[in-house]
C-alpha cells in the first residue's frame, strides 16, 4: 500500500513538474528537409533561425523557448502531416514553424487549422498555402508576387516586347511560368513560344537550342535551385545565348551564391526579380550579413531570410500577446505586424496573413572583379497578387 | 540543320560523360559479376577529390582529375578489402542492399563534411565557352569530354583484351578454381579490377563537376543513368557500354529538341526498345 502510494506521489509530482515547465517554456517544433535533395536551403533556413535566437536570447516575454527540430527528409506531404500532429499531440508544441516545400506546408495547414495552433511558413511559395489556415502567416514569399512584378517590369521599364519561356514541369515552375506571363501580358507583352522540362533535368542543351531557333529578344527561365541553374546557365553560354544581348529573365535562384559561382561569367547580364539579396545595401542587412558570415562561414541567402524574419514575427507576436500562446491570440498579434528586415520594410497582409515585401529588380553585373547581382529597380508593398484577385472576386 | 548537329553533338558529349560514369561498373559488374550500386558513390569521391584539391590546395585542373582517379581507387581498395570481398558470393540481394547502403551512407558523410551546397571548380579558361566551327557552336568543355572518352575507350580496350594483365583478370573470372590452379592471384586481380572501376568512376566523377554540378545526392541521382547504360550495353563490355551511353545521350537531346513534351521519358522508352531487340544488352554475351 505504501508502495503503491509512494509511485502515484512520484507520479503526480512528475506531472506537476511537467506542467510547470511547459508553464514557463514555449515550444516550438520546426519542420524542415533537412536530409536529401532540399537538404542545403533548410540548412541555411535554420542556421538563420539560431542565428536570431543567439541575437535575441532565448526568453521572451518572460517565457524561455524550447525548439523540436523534425525532418521531412523531402518532398512528404504525408510525413509533413504527421510531424505535425506529433508535434502538437506529443510534444505539445505551441507553435509550428519552417516549412521549406510548398506539399508539406499545405499538409501541416490541416493541422494547424484543426489544432488552432499558429504556424508561420518561413519558406514555401505557393500562393494558397495561407489559405488552408487561419492560424498561419508567412515571411518568405510567393512564387506569383515575385514573377508577376518582374513580368510587369519587363514589359514596362525593361522595354521587352517579345519573349519566350521555360520553365521545370511542376507546380512552382508552373506558378513561376504562370505568374510571369500574367504580370507580362498584362503590362502588354507577347509570349512567342513556351516549353517545359522535366524536374530532374541535368542538360539543357536541347531546350537552349529550341528557344535560340526563334531567336527571341528575352527568355524568361525558371528552375528550382540546386545544381539546375548553373548548369543552364552554362547551356546558354554554349549555345551562344549572351544574357548581355538577349536578355534572360528569371526569379532569384538563377543568380544566387552557388550559381553564380559555377556559371563563371556566362551569369552576366541575366536579370532576376527578388524579395532578398545578401547584397542588399542597407545597414540592417550588412549587419545580418557580417553577424549570419561570422557564425557560418557562408553568405546568408533567401531561405535563410524568411528563417530570420520568420522568427522575428514569432518573438514580437509573443511578446505584443505577452507570453499567451494560443493560435488565436498569435495570429491576431501577428496581423498587420510592420518591420524593417534586413531586405527591406515589409509586413503582414492583416487580411491575408500573407507577407507585403519590395520586389528588387536586379541585374548580375562585375563589381570590382567579382560577378554580383546589382539591384536596377524595385516595386514597393507588393502584395500576393493572386488573393488581391481572390479578394476582388 | 546547323543547330541540329549542334544539338546531336551536345547529346554525344553528354553520353560520353555517362560512358566515363558507368565503364567502371561495367567492368566489375560485368566482369567480377558484383553488383556494385554504390559505383556513383566512387564517382562522387572523384568529384569532391577534384574540387577540394582545386579550391583548396590550389591545384591545376588536370592535377585534380588525376588525383581524383587515385584517390577514388584508393577508396575503392580498401572498401574491396575490408567489405566488399566478404560479399563476393553472396547472393545478388545481399549485394545490393549492401551497397545501396554504401550509397546512402555516402550521402550523409558528404553532406556532413562538405555541406549540401553545391559544389564547383573554375577549369581552365579555353574549356569554358564555345567555339565556332562552320557556323556551329560546339561547346569547349563537351569537345574536352569526348576526348577524354574517346581515349578512355581505347585504353580500356586495348589493356583487357590485348595485355597480359586483361588476360589474368578476364580468366579469373570465368573460372576462378582453373584460374586458381594455374597459378593465377586472383585475390589480386579482382582488387586491381576494382581499384581501375573505382578510378575511373573518380575520374568521370571529376570531370562531372563542371558539366551538371556536385551535390551529396549525386550518388543516387546518376546511378539510374548508369544503370541504363550498363544493362542497354551489356555486361562487362567496354564497346557496349560506349554505343549505349553515345546512343541513350544522342536520342536523349534529340528527343528533348524534337519532342519537348515527351521529356524525360524518352530515354526510358529507347531503354525498353533496346532491351526487347536484345534483352542481354546490345554487346552482351550471356
Amino acid at each position: 500500500m505504501l508502495r503503491k502510494l509512494a509511485v502515484v506521489t512520484t507520479a503526480a509530482a512528475a506531472l506537476l513538474a511537467a506542467a510547470s515547465v511547459h508553464a514557463q517554456t514555449v515550444k516550438i517544433g520546426i519542420i524542415l528537409p533537412y536530409t536529401g535533395q532540399f537538404a542545403d536551403g533548410a540548412t541555411q533556413l535554420d542556421n538563420a533561425i539560431k542565428l536570431y535566437v543567439k541575437q535575441n536570447g532565448e526568453t521572451v516575454a518572460g517565457r524561455k523557448l524550447e525548439f523540436v527540430r523534425k525532418d521531412t527528409g523531402g518532398i512528404a506531404p504525408d510525413v509533413a502531416k504527421r510531424l505535425a500532429q506529433e508535434l502538437v499531440v506529443r510534444d505539445q508544441v505551441d507553435i509550428l514553424a519552417g516549412f521549406l516545400l510548398t506539399p508539406n506546408a499545405l499538409a501541416a495547414g490541416d493541422v494547424s487549422a484543426e489544432a488552432k495552433k499558429f504556424m508561420v511558413v518561413m519558406n514555401a511559395a505557393t500562393s494558397i498555402i495561407t489559405t488552408k489556415s487561419d492560424y498561419m502567416a508567412r515571411t518568405s514569399l510567393t512564387t506569383p508576387q515575385v514573377n508577376e512584378s518582374l513580368g510587369a517590369w519587363a514589359a514596362t521599364k525593361g522595354g521587352i516586347k517579345k519573349v519566350y519561356t521555360m520553365v521545370s514541369d511542376y507546380g512552382p515552375g508552373h506558378d513561376g511560368e504562370q505568374g510571369f506571363i500574367n504580370g507580362f501580358k498584362g503590362a502588354g507583352g507577347e509570349v512567342i513560344g513556351s516549353v517545359r522540362f522535366p524536374v530532374a533535368n541535368p542538360d539543357f542543351a536541347a531546350f537552349v537550342q529550341r528557344a535560340k531557333d526563334l531567336n527571341p529578344e528575352a527568355i524568361y527561365i525558371w528552375v528550382p535551385g540546386g545544381a539546375q541553374p548553373a548548369a543552364i546557365g552554362k547551356a546558354l553560354a554554349e549555345r551562344g545565348i549572351d544574357a548581355r544581348k538577349t536578355k534572360v529573365l528569371s526569379q532569384l535562384e538563377l543568380t544566387d551564391e552557388s550559381a553564380r559561382k559555377a556559371m563563371g561569367d556566362a551569369a552576366l547580364g541575366i536579370i532576376t526579380g527578388a524579395h532578398y539579396d545578401p547584397e542588399h545595401k542597407s545597414a540592417r542587412n550588412q549587419a545580418f550579413v557580417k553577424a549570419y558570415v561570422a557564425e557560418y562561414k557562408r553568405s546568408p541567402n533567401f531561405f535563410s531570410m524568411g528563417g530570420y524574419d520568420g522568427m522575428h514575427l514569432i518573438y514580437e507576436a509573443l511578446k505584443k500577446t505577452g507570453g499567451k500562446t494560443d493560435g488565436a491570440a498569435l495570429i491576431g498579434a501577428a496581423k498587420g505586424m510592420a518591420w524593417e528586415s534586413p531586405r527591406g520594410p515589409i509586413s503582414i497582409d492583416p487580411e491575408t496573413r500573407d507577407i507585403i515585401q519590395t520586389v528588387y529588380i536586379q541585374r548580375v553585373e562585375k563589381v570590382g572583379g567579382e560577378n554580383v547581382n546589382v539591384e536596377v529597380d524595385k516595386v514597393e508593398k507588393v502584395k500576393d497578387p493572386v488573393k488581391v484577385r481572390m479578394m476582388k472576386k | 540543320m546547323q543547330s541540329l548537329v549542334g544539338v546531336l553533338f551536345d547529346g554525344f558529349a553528354y553520353g560520353m560523360l555517362l560512358f566515363l560514369l558507368s565503364v567502371g561498373l561495367s567492368v566489375t559488374l560485368g566482369m567480377m559479376n558484383f553488383v556494385n550500386l554504390a559505383h556513383c558513390s566512387f564517382a562522387m569521391v572523384g568529384g569532391y577529390a577534384t574540387v577540394s584539391f582545386m579550391n583548396r590546395l590550389g591545384w591545376p585542373f588536370f592535377a585534380a582529375l588525376a588525383a581524383a582517379f587515385v584517390v577514388a581507387a584508393a577508396v575503392a581498395v580498401v572498401l574491396e578489402r575490408t567489405l566488399y570481398r566478404r560479399l563476393y558470393r553472396a547472393s545478388d540481394l545481399d549485394q545490393c542492399l549492401f551497397t545501396i547502403g554504401i550509397v546512402f551512407i555516402s550521402v550523409a558523410a558528404f553532406a556532413f563534411f562538405y555541406t549540401t551546397e553545391l559544389q564547383s571548380a573554375r577549369v581552365p579558361e579555353y574549356l569554358r565557352g564555345a567555339v565556332q566551327i562552320m557556323g556551329i557552336n560546339f561547346a569547349a568543355y563537351r569537345i574536352f569530354l569526348v576526348a577524354v572518352s574517346l581515349a578512355m575507350a581505347v585504353l580500356l580496350i586495348f589493356l583487357l583484351e590485348r595485355t597480359q594483365f586483361g588476360a589474368t583478370v578476364r580468366a579469373a573470372v570465368d573460372n576462378q578454381r582453373m584460374a586458381r590452379g594455374l597459378g593465377i592471384d586472383v585475390d589480386r586481380a579482382f582488387m586491381i579490377t576494382f581499384a581501375l572501376g573505382g578510378g575511373l568512376a573518380g575520374l568521370g566523377g571529376g570531370l562531372a563537376v563542371e558539366f551538371v554540378g556536385l551535390e551529396p545526392t549525386f550518388a543516387l541521382t546518376y546511378l539510374v543513368y548508369v544503370l541504363i547504360v550498363v544493362a542497354v550495353g551489356g555486361l562487362g563490355s567496354i564497346g557496349g557500354s560506349f554505343v549505349a551511353a553515345a546512343v541513350l545521350g544522342i536520342s536523349d537531346m534529340a528527343g528533348k529538341y524534337f519532342f519537348p513534351w515527351l521529356g524525360a521519358f524518352l530515354i526510358y522508352l529507347v531503354m525498353v526498345a533496346l532491351l526487347m531487340w536484345r534483352p542481354a544488352g546490345l554487346f552482351g554475351k550471356r
